[in-house]
């Protein structure tokens, strides 16, 4: 057991694993919001790197590019915009502190037991054998995306741009109202908007004028 | 290579970590939302971990669509966001009693 827990691969593991967790760790605890973001960026890149030793090839640098790269801009872009005091005690934070912990002592607990070597070990579930060199994650992706997904692959594809619209939606706050000339409006109009012409009998001239 | 419990130890961690991030954070929902990426993030290497292992295609296709939805759903949760600061002027979580509920 031991020999085999320092094999590079293992090692790598390992380095990935602790920057994950303690990033992590830093992204719940830091007072400042920026360095949360940043923080979260750090457990990405390191998961993404885990998902890249199972083989995920894909969704590990989709993780990277669409998530690092579009998500987690917006993040950092909407803290920055929000003017949010950072200097402010973590309020709360020691209150709930220990039931928080007792709580997510017992969940990880269990979870581990759960997940323990006795059912997951390499025993029970051995690593599959190294693929083929010309083996194609991207390829094996699109090969299920595009014919027995084909129709969630739309869905998706509707619920994005459904998230577009309303993500404008709320946040557009329209044009502000000012006092301008529309030129097309006063190019576009004609005489018959401004004069009218009204048909009335001629009245008879009075004496005195 | 490391089994799959030492992956789903991993992702058990982050899992208690973001729940951790939403019991303890009192101060701010961005890092409300942030926790939940965390506990996605979780959840797909959970997914992700049982597809190698098992050689089934169908966990890293659902990993694809979960995040999917996550984009969506950090693209809304910040846009409420920013509506919700132009109106209250702050986004502290203790602060969020406008429905009274």
């Amino acid at each position: 057991m031991m020999i085999e827990l320092l094999t590079p691969i293992h090692l790598i593991f390992f380095l990935f694993a602790f920057i994950a967790i303690g990033s992590a760790l830093a992204v719940i605890t830091v007072r400042n919001p920026v360095h949360s973001v940043l923080s979260l960026v750090i457990t990405f890149f390191a998961m993404a790197g885990i998902w890249m030793m199972l083989r995920a090839e894909f969704l590990s640098l989709i993780l990277l590019l669409v998530y690092v790269g579009a998500v987690m801009t917006l993040f950092l872009f909407v803290v920055m915009m929000l003017n949010i005091d950072t200097e402010g005690k973590h309020t709360g934070f020691v209150k709930y502190l220990p039931a928080g912990i007792i709580i997510i002592l017992l969940l990880m607990g269990f979870t581990i037991a759960a997940v323990g070597p006795h059912y997951f070990g390499l025993a029970q579930m051995p690593v599959p054998e190294a693929f083929a060199a010309d083996y194609s994650n991207t390829h094996q992706l699109a090969s299920f995306l595009y014919t027995d997904y084909a129709y969630p692959f739309e869905i998706a594809g509707v619920l994005l741009l459904a998230a577009m619209i309303a993500a404008i939606t709320l946040a557009h706050r329209g044009p502000v109202r000012r006092k301008v000339q529309k030129v097309s409006a006063q190019i576009a109009v004609r005489p018959e908007d401004r004069v009218r012409l009204i048909k009335m009998p001629s009245e008879p001239k009075s004496k005195g004028a | 290579m490391p089994s799959l419990t030492e992956f789903l130890i991993i992702a058990a961690l982050l899992f208690g970590l973001g729940t951790a991030g939403i019991i303890l954070n009192r101060k701010n929902i961005i890092v409300l939302l942030m926790s939940i990426e965390l506990i996605l993030l979780a959840v797909n290497t959970n997914f992700i971990a049982f597809s190698y292992f098992l050689g089934n295609m169908t966990g890293q296709l659902f990993v694809f669509f979960v995040l999917t939805v996550a984009a969506s759903e950090a693209a809304i949760g910040l846009a409420i966001l920013v509506v919700y600061y132009r109106k209250r002027g702050s986004i502290d979580v203790q602060q969020l009693d406008t429905l009274k509920g």
